[in-house]
């Protein structure tokens, strides 16, 4: 199901005693998800991303704006009868009931018409267990599973009503680091099987790139940019989410522009037609940097980090806004270790420019 | 060292000195006299010893009234209170504004007075010469003969006792109730609304099985609680409490001790520890009740 | 297109269902709110009634138009009113001081300090806290009354003192303090009682203050205790002394008379109460029982 966000805005009254003032977690939201893709919805904590979920789930009703799935306005209607699945970032499973009970939970509720025969609940449960392969899990209660399998258990629960829509609140903040990895394949896995639309929120920039369809940066309650993960990564629409996305973070430097040429301190780098001249940021991805004797870019050399299949050279540079240069070079390429100083060329495209005030991104064509 | 090893006793000392005279020697002394028959205050002689203290308690008519009265009021209070308590502690976790108010209205029977909030409630249910009071004035809005409550028929005064009991120990209840429903995920009630839930299954399936510690440890206080009620009953019906014929075992015990019919320390230690075993026995019920409920 | 007016439909009746629900939510509170304050109100009410017109209504009036302190004049001047409050006052006071010496110095020797047998003594301690007041105050009753010290003030304080509950809630809050202050303290050279005194006591106080709050509320309101111990009426605290006053006080039937003393009596504990309404509430559910 297609949902559409018009213009969303939610508002809490402030907590604090002295200041009246309201807080804004979300502004002026629009978006519209495509039937049957995952969205990634990314920020930093507290930008309003759980927020939003809780509005699309009906948790929370908009200030401003409306909701619609399909055609309809979802808008102020309650979350029961909204059809969706969502997973809780604890993953919100009843200790007290078993993984078969918690599963059939939902479908207990369902009544009229909808109700189902105790024989097609079982079904339906076992059903939605095959899917996330926990079926010899059944009769374990969650304080007996691992993370993991909590995290599945929770995922068919939400399936198990067959929702229109699954909406996914941090799900994979609670495992570790080798399990994220496998969990977050499998959560694209079952997406894919069953075509539900998908909303997932999550501040690991990582996880959201690698599985989501399309993706929703969020700052501050306002949407800094949506795309593809890829076009997003490559053309970032300002600082934030430039530096947001991609490990290592993106190296941004203090510069400025002059007589077509891109300036560090008085080392030119690139050189950009019909830029006028100011003062900017300047964002070079790890992976732009070329390593040649005679680049433009010269920097002092603190070290290597060897990760396999590529090194990082790590170095400084004073015009440098982060505490040190990370450049992702191909490992083929001797580092000369004793010399004090490294010089790079860059790649154009992996360059980008923006204003020193606004931070907004300034189009420009390198070379 | 040595030295600092036993300063920690003199730090002690106060508090067992204290604990010993009015604690653990009376606990070993109230034993000794529930034995010793034919005990006299005035003399400190007895002649005998043996059941014969309990034998007279357990025939005494004062005595098995005050039994009977007691359970009365334990059967009828605790789960009352409780299942109000919960309702009204539930109400109480579900709204926002005026919440505060609220809680501090509710709590405030906890600080009052007992004995002098008592005497409200005779006043308010109290038929006199003069009027028939402000409860029996309500009664006849629907009809109702005027009761006395406070010297009239034996269930109107019993009546009044579970009352004032169970307004006196509700604060307690929905303080207790309030904060373990506070502590319950809220995630689970979201998880429960996405799921549709009905409100009455929220609370049958998720809200009473999280807060069931809560519940069953406020049924076992409570009924330790009730089974030693007696100043309520004072306060409404006087200190002649078997005359009122609304006497508790802890009132029997200390009317034994002191007052009217007072100076049998025996037959007073007796009832006492006939009350312990009671509350004992019945504590014991509980947790066997609720740890098979556990298993199931 | 039907469906679309199914969801209006929904939706207006879930909005009418949270109206209603809130409805009957706040009418349930606002009944019981209602039960609990209304014996305060009839006793304020009843206190400023004039004893002439209270007595010649038949039929009990919500309201007077013509307030008078005269009631509290009578209670203050026609029975001991002033004596209890003081006795009970002097009876609170002390009782509590003592107290908190006694269950700091207790619980500081087991938080704190090690010495031999700290353990068994410890779970001695724990195991009296199950002992039911009933059991002991028989004998406690003929240990006052053989030394004579019926109708005293030691004789009401004395088996007052000790809790073995509040001893436990202190231990448990001076264990969180840290123990390299203790050791930073014993290199500085100072005593174990200075260090208590200086470190200990202000670092917990929020906690001693509760239970010292507690304690008030616990003495202000004991009855059992002081109505065995003492019979004569200069030593009546004032549970006893609204007893009295009851049975004996203005000739029975003074009522207004008699609901000015149940204020006068009950006001302490309640603007107590409201000074130290997030303390109390808070030491309650920690494990607070009806004193």
């Amino acid at each position: 199901m297609k949902i559409i966000l018009k213009n969303i805005t939610k508002t809490f009254p402030s907590r604090s005693r002295r200041v009246h003032t309201p807080v804004t977690a979300v502004d002026h939201f629009s978006f519209e998800i495509p039937d049957g893709q995952l969205i990634g919805l990314l920020g930093p904590s507290g930008c309003g991303k759980s927020t939003t979920l809780n509005m699309i789930c009906g948790l929370e009703t908009p200030t401003e704006g409306q909701i619609f799935f399909g055609d309809q306005d979802v808008t102020s209607l309650p979350p029961e009868n909204r059809g969706v699945g969502m997973v809780f970032q604890n993953y919100a499973l009843y200790p007290h009931l078993t993984v078969l009970q918690n599963i059939l939970f939902p479908l207990q509720n369902l009544k009229g018409k909808n109700k189902l025969s105790k024989q097609e609940m079982l079904n339906r449960a076992q059903e939605a267990a095959r899917l996330v392969q926990i079926q010899e899990l059944m009769d374990r209660k969650p304080g007996e599973l691992s993370g993991g399998q909590q995290q599945r258990v929770a995922i068919a629960r939400a399936l198990v009503k067959m929702p229109h829509v699954l909406l996914l609140d941090e799900p994979l903040s609670n495992l570790d680091a080798r399990l994220r990895l496998q969990t977050r394949e499998e959560i694209r896995k079952i997406q894919k099987a069953t075509k539900i639309t998908t909303v997932f929120v999550t501040h690991d920039q990582e996880e959201a790139m690698s599985i989501s369809d399309c993706i929703v940066v969020m700052k501050d309650g306002l949407v800094q940019q949506t795309g593809k993960p890829q076009q997003v990564y490559d053309d970032p629409c300002n600082l934030f989410v430039a530096r947001f996305l991609g490990t290592p973070q993106i190296n941004v430097f203090k510069g400025f522009s002059k007589d077509g040429g891109i300036y560090l301190n008085d080392q030119k780098i690139l050189s950009a037609k019909n830029l006028p001249d100011q003062e900017l940021y300047i964002g070079i991805r790890p992976e732009g940097f070329i390593l040649r004797e005679d680049g433009p870019l010269s920097c002092q050399l603190s070290g290597i980090e060897v990760m396999g299949r590529d090194i990082s050279v790590v170095s400084t540079h004073p015009a440098c806004e982060n505490q040190a240069i990370r450049s992702i070079i191909s490992a083929e390429n001797k580092v000369d270790l004793s010399s004090s100083v490294v010089h790079f060329a860059l790649k154009p495209g992996k360059v980008f420019l923006f204003d020193r005030a606004t931070d907004a991104r300034i189009p420009a064509d390198l070379a | 060292m040595k030295k600092r090893n036993y300063k920690g006793w003199l730090y002690l000392l106060p508090a067992i000195l204290f604990l010993g005279v009015f604690m653990v020697y009376p606990l070993i002394d109230v034993f000794i006299y529930s034995f010793e028959e034919g005990y006299n205050s005035a003399s400190q002689t007895y002649y005998g010893t043996g059941l014969y203290n309990y034998s007279y308690v357990l025939h005494d008519t004062y005595f098995l009234q005050a039994v009977k009265n007691t359970f009365i009021l334990v059967i009828i209070t605790v789960p009352l209170s409780t299942l109000l308590s919960l309702l009204i502690s539930m109400a109480v976790s579900s709204i926002k504004a005026l919440k505060n108010l609220f809680q501090t209205v509710y709590f405030l029977p906890y600080v009052t007075n007992t004995l002098a909030v008592g005497l409200v409630f005779m006043i308010l249910f109290k038929k006199t010469a003069y009027t028939d009071g402000l409860i029996n004035l309500m009664l006849a809005w629907f009809g109702k003969g005027p009761v006395d409550f406070i010297d009239g028929p034996y269930w109107a005064k019993m009546f009044v006792l579970c009352f004032y009991t169970i307004w006196v120990v509700m604060p307690f209840k929905v303080l207790i109730l309030t904060g373990a429903l506070a502590s319950v995920d809220k995630n689970y009630y979201n998880a429960a609304r996405v799921d549709g839930t009905s409100r009455f299954r929220t609370f049958i399936r998720i809200t009473l099985p999280m807060i069931s510690p809560t519940v069953f440890y406020l049924v076992i206080t409570g009924f330790i609680g009730a089974f030693k009620a007696y100043s309520d009953a004072v306060a409404l019906f006087g200190t002649d409490l078997n005359a009122a014929g609304m006497n508790t075992i802890v009132g029997y015990v200390y009317d034994m001790l002191y007052g009217n019919g007072g100076g049998y320390p025996s037959y007073a230690s007796a009832a006492a520890i006939i009350l312990f075993v009671i509350v004992l026995t019945i504590t014991c019920i509980n947790l066997l009740v609720s740890s098979s409920k556990k298993r199931i | 297109m039907k469906n679309q007016i199914d969801y209006i439909k929904i939706k207006a009746s879930a909005r009418r269902r949270r109206r209603f629900s809130q409805i009957c939510l706040y009418t349930l509170l606002s009944i019981w709110g209602l039960i609990v304050l209304f014996p305060f109100y009839w006793m304020l009410l009843t206190s400023v009634k004039n004893y002439n017109s209270y007595n010649s209504e038949h039929i009990p009036a919500f309201f007077t138009l013509s307030p008078t302190l005269q009631n509290y004049k009578d209670a203050f001047t026609s029975v001991p009113l002033a004596r209890y409050l003081g006795n009970t006052l002097f009876f609170t006071i002390v009782t509590t001081g003592i107290m908190m010496i006694v269950i700091t110095l207790a619980a500081f020797a087991f938080a704190r300090l090690s010495f031999p047998g700290k353990n068994l003594m410890f779970t001695l301690f724990l195991s009296l806290m199950m002992i039911p007041n009933e059991l002991v105050i028989i004998t406690n009753f003929v240990t006052i009354t053989n030394l004579d010290m019926r109708n005293t003030f030691a004789g009401l304080i004395l088996p007052s003192i000790t809790s073995v509950f509040y001893i436990y809630l202190l231990k448990e809050n001076f264990q969180q303090v840290p123990d390299e202050l203790y050791r930073a303290a014993k290199v500085d050279g100072t005593s174990d009682l200075k260090y208590l005194c200086k470190v200990m006591i202000p670092i917990c106080k929020p906690t001693m203050v509760t239970i010292g709050v507690l304690k008030v509320i616990e003495c202000w309101n004991s009855y059992v205790w002081p109505r065995l111990i003492t019979d004569n009426p200069d030593y009546y605290l004032v549970s006893n002394g609204i007893q009295e006053i009851r049975e004996n006080g203005f000739g029975r039937e003074n009522i207004p008379a008699m609901m000015a003393a149940v204020v006068v009596i009950s006001l302490p504990l309640i603007l107590l109460f409201l000074v130290f309404r997030k303390k109390i509430m808070s030491g309650v559910s920690k494990g607070g029982i009806k004193g």
